[in-house]
Order: C-alpha cells, then structure tokens, then sequence
C-alpha cells in the first residue's frame, strides 16, 4: 500500500518536472528567435514560401470558419435580442464579438490546428530522418531555415488571415440579415462599424501575430525535438496542436487584460 | 594540439554519454591525410556517436577531436561553419531534402554557400550527377529513386563544395552487392582523384575491403584494435574475431 503511494508520488512529481524541465526548455527554444532574427542569412525566399504556404492551404478553411460563425451568430443574436426588442444593436453586436473575440480566437484555433499539425510533422519527421542533421552539417543554419522562415510568416500571415475571416463574417451576417429582414446593406455596415474603434481593431487583430507566433513555435519546438520514429512525428504533431491551442487561449487572456488596461472601455 | 604533420583528424580519449550510458568511453585514433580510415564494430557500439562528434553534431563529455589542429567543441559557430564547409558527410538514410528535386538538394547549398550564378549552379550540379553517372536524375524526387541511387545522390550533395574531409555513416546498409561496390568504388575514386580524407564507419565487410587504408574495431566504446584490415582479420580479441567469422 505504501509502495503504491510512493509510486503514485513518484510518478506525479515526475509528470510536473517534466511539464516544467519541457515548458523551460520551450521557452530557451523561442528565446534563440529574438536573438538570431537579426542575424544572417535572411530567408526571404523561403519567408515568402511559408506565407504562400499558409495563404493558400489555410483560405478555404479560414473562409468557411469565418462564414460560418457570421451567420451562426447573427441567427442567435437576432432571436436573443429580439426578445429585448433590441434587435436593431445586431449588426453593431455581430460586429464587435467577431471583431474583438470569435474571430480572432477561431481563427487562429482553426489554424493552430491546420499549421500545428503540418509543422509539428514536417519538422519531426525531417529530425527523425536525418534532414535537420544534414542542415546542420552543411552549415545551413537549420533553426534559421526551418523555425525563423515559419514563425515570421505566421506572425505576418496570422492577422491577415483574421481580417479576411473577420470580412467573411459579416458578409455571412449580412446575408443572414437579407434573408430574414431584406436589411439595407447600407444600414447594417453603418450599423455595425459604428460602434468600434480603430484601436479595437489593430489590438484585437494584431493580438493573433501573437498567437502566429505561439503555433509557430510549439510546433518547431515539438518537431525539433522528436526522438523515434513515424509514430513519434505523429505524436509531436498532436502535442503540437493541443499546447498551442491551450497556449492561445492563456495568451488570450493576458493580451484581453492587457489591453483593457491600456485601453480602457469609453 | 599540434598534430603530426600529415594526421589530419585526431581523436584523443573521447568520452561521451546519454545518461546512465556510457557510449564513448575514451577513444583515441588519427585520420592520415589522404586515406580512407574505416571504424568497424558491431550495432550500438558507437560508431555514429563517434562520427556525430567529430562533426560537431554532439558534444563531447571529455576528450577532443582535433581536426587541422582546430578542436572542434570549441570553436566558435562561425568557425564551425567554416570548417565544415570543407567537410562532406553521407548520412546512413542518404537525408536527402525530400521535398526538393535531386538538382535542388545540390544546388541549395551551392546557392548558399559558393556565390555561383545560377547558371554556374547548375553546370556545377550536372558536373557532379554526370561524376556520379547520374546525370538523367537530376529532375527526379528522392522518393523516385532505389536505395542506391539515393546513396549515390546523396554522396553528391556531399561533395558539391568540393571538401577536403569525407565522413561516411554506413554508406553501404541496406543495399545489395552490387550497389555495395559501385558505392565503395566511388569512396576509392574520390580518394585516389580529389585525395579526400575519410573516415569510413561500417560493419560491411566488403565495403571494407574495398575502401580501407586502416581499419579500427570499436567495441563498448574503445578503439578495441586498430592496423590494416587483414592485421583486424588476424587479431585475437574474441570479439572481433567472431565479427569477422559472422560476417
């Protein structure tokens, strides 16, 4: 019985060393990048490639995710606030959960899921089969080539990716509106962009290249790290998925404070 | 370390491990200019460890490795690069990019490294796939190509830079035995016509036979024996006289 509980201690203080031995090491990993972003070579081309990459693989995901949470919440919003008899606020309210929160947040859990996964095991599989190794030996600078180039064009590529999800959003909206109250699409952008504010928007999108930066990173991290074989990548993939989109969603909530600090509601 | 004037890499009471295991547990050899050193010995008794340190890929708990008198855990990165840009290293799986054609894992790193034109590039590719006999390859994916090819094209991305030093990571496993002998035979080549420095690591006996200047048989992470292949075949060490009557 005492073995047992001893065991049972064991194996919990080892699972908490291990989270903070991997969460210190995450951290020294995504501190090399403010160091050796300043530093030669530049990756441009390969910058571009990764951008492209995330642009074009990621759209019609990001597109449905922003379409589809524009008419969800317009359909839910319309019928709640109809009960105040407050149903003209809809497009202002729409305006403000997708601008300030969904779509942000979705988005960038639909593309910690898209990117983390794609990372996390193009990188764990390049480790496993000597790739990173190779880079190494020939002097290419592999945490320059590989981690650099992904998290900067998931920085820039993040809050594009948000804005058009955001547009997509209140077009679904607007069509919802259309299709129940044939609403002016005059009335419901005055209406619905009347109430934000230009900081709102830069602070709430720009937030996002902070969670660019969050995918970007795990994934490398976990992908670099892998030790084994294919099941191992697939498993860094998934570890990959899950810490960052746990990771956006703490970081959310700092930026969100933050931000209320800062910029405090008129 | 001054070295003796014509060893041009020197391996002094290397040490390293992972834990509680000891890999390397003092080993000591030199590489002559000019000839083809092959390190033998049976699976996990560090030989790719050993090979991973001299490159700098690991770190060594003690000892060295000296390579032109440099010694390698401490140089500088920069150093580091410098030096292994006259250093080619042919990886057990080949570790081709796989997401580049066979012209662009060569050209990538003459695109970062020599300052060649393009066109320069790619006359300096077909040179080395057509060395290599290789030459219809060029636009071809590693997944498209045999076990021996991706051997073959890889030793050519290792030695696009023109390196005086070549380290082999079993060049040899996996293939059948003709393959086995083109890829030995090129090893010879590229001593006999660049005079490149290697360090050979295999258990394949016919790839030692055809490639080795000297030979060493690494057990439990010491240089067991060291001396010319047939000075090994004779050798009273039970170990390596089972590994040669095995093989």
């Amino acid at each position: 019985m005492e073995q047992k509980q001893t065991t049972k201690r064991w194996l919990a203080d080892s699972v908490v060393l291990g989270g903070i031995a991997q969460f210190g090491d995450l951290v020294l990993f995504a501190s090399r990048f403010f160091v050796r972003v300043f530093r030669r070579p530049f990756e441009g081309k390969e910058i571009v490639r990764q951008m492209d990459e995330i642009g074009s693989k990621s759209f019609v995901l990001v597109a449905f995710t922003g379409f589809a949470i524009g008419v969800v919440l317009a359909m839910q919003s319309r019928t709640t606030l109809a009960r105040f008899g407050a149903e003209d606020l809809m497009p202002s309210m729409l305006a403000l959960s997708v601008f300030k929160e969904i779509g942000p947040v979705l988005t960038s859990l639909v593309l910690a899921g898209r990117l983390g996964a794609g990372i996390g095991a193009e990188i764990g599989s390049m480790r496993v089969t000597e790739q990173i190794d190779a880079l190494e030996v020939a002097a290419l600078k592999p945490y320059h080539y590989l981690v650099l180039t992904r998290v900067i064009a998931c920085i820039v590529m993040f809050p594009m990716m948000t804005m058009m999800a955001d547009m997509i959003a209140m077009s679904g909206g607007y069509l919802e509106s259309v299709i129940s109250s044939d609403l002016d699409y005059r009335v419901f952008f005055t209406n619905a962009f009347e109430s934000m504010r230009l900081s709102d928007l830069i602070i709430d999108t720009g937030k996002t290249s902070v969670f660019g930066f969050i995918v970007a990173m795990v994934s490398c991290y976990k992908g670099f790290n892998v030790r084994g074989g294919t099941r191992e990548v697939g498993q860094a993939a998934m570890q990959a998925v899950v810490l960052s989109s746990l990771l956006i969603l703490l970081a959310d909530v700092v930026v969100v404070k933050l931000s209320l600090m800062f910029f405090p509601p008129v | 370390m001054t070295l003796v004037p014509d060893v041009r890499i020197a391996i002094r009471d290397l040490h390293k491990s992972f834990g509680a295991n000891h890999v390397l547990r003092g080993v000591s050899m030199d590489v002559h200019s000019g000839t083809n050193a092959v390190v033998m010995g049976g699976s996990g008794s560090g030989k790719s460890v050993l090979i991973k340190t001299i490159v700098g890929l690991m770190r060594p708990d003690s000892g060295g490795v000296w390579i032109d008198s440099l010694k390698v855990d401490e140089l500088a990165e920069k150093e580091l690069d410098e030096l292994r840009l006259d250093i080619g290293y042919l990886f057990q799986s080949g570790a081709l990019f796989d997401s580049m054609t066979v012209a662009e894992n060569l050209s990538f790193i003459l695109e970062r490294h020599s300052g060649m034109t393009r066109a320069e590039r790619r006359d300096r590719v077909m040179e080395v796939l057509e060395w290599m006999k290789l030459p219809d390859k060029a636009s071809d994916l590693p997944s498209e190509l045999s076990g021996g090819q991706k051997k073959r094209i890889a030793l050519a991305r290792a030695i696009v830079l023109n390196p005086s030093i070549l380290m082999y990571d079993e060049p040899t496993t996996g293939l059948d035995p003709l393959s086995v002998r083109a890829v030995s035979e090129l090893i010879v080549r590229l001593r006999d016509e660049r005079q490149i420095t290697s360090m050979v690591i295999t258990h394949d006996l016919l790839c030692a036979e055809i490639v080795a200047d000297s030979a060493h048989f690494i057990h439990e992470g010491v240089i067991a024996e060291s001396g010319s292949l047939s000075e090994l075949r004779a050798s009273a060490h039970p170990i390596i006289r089972t590994f040669f009557q095995e093989n």
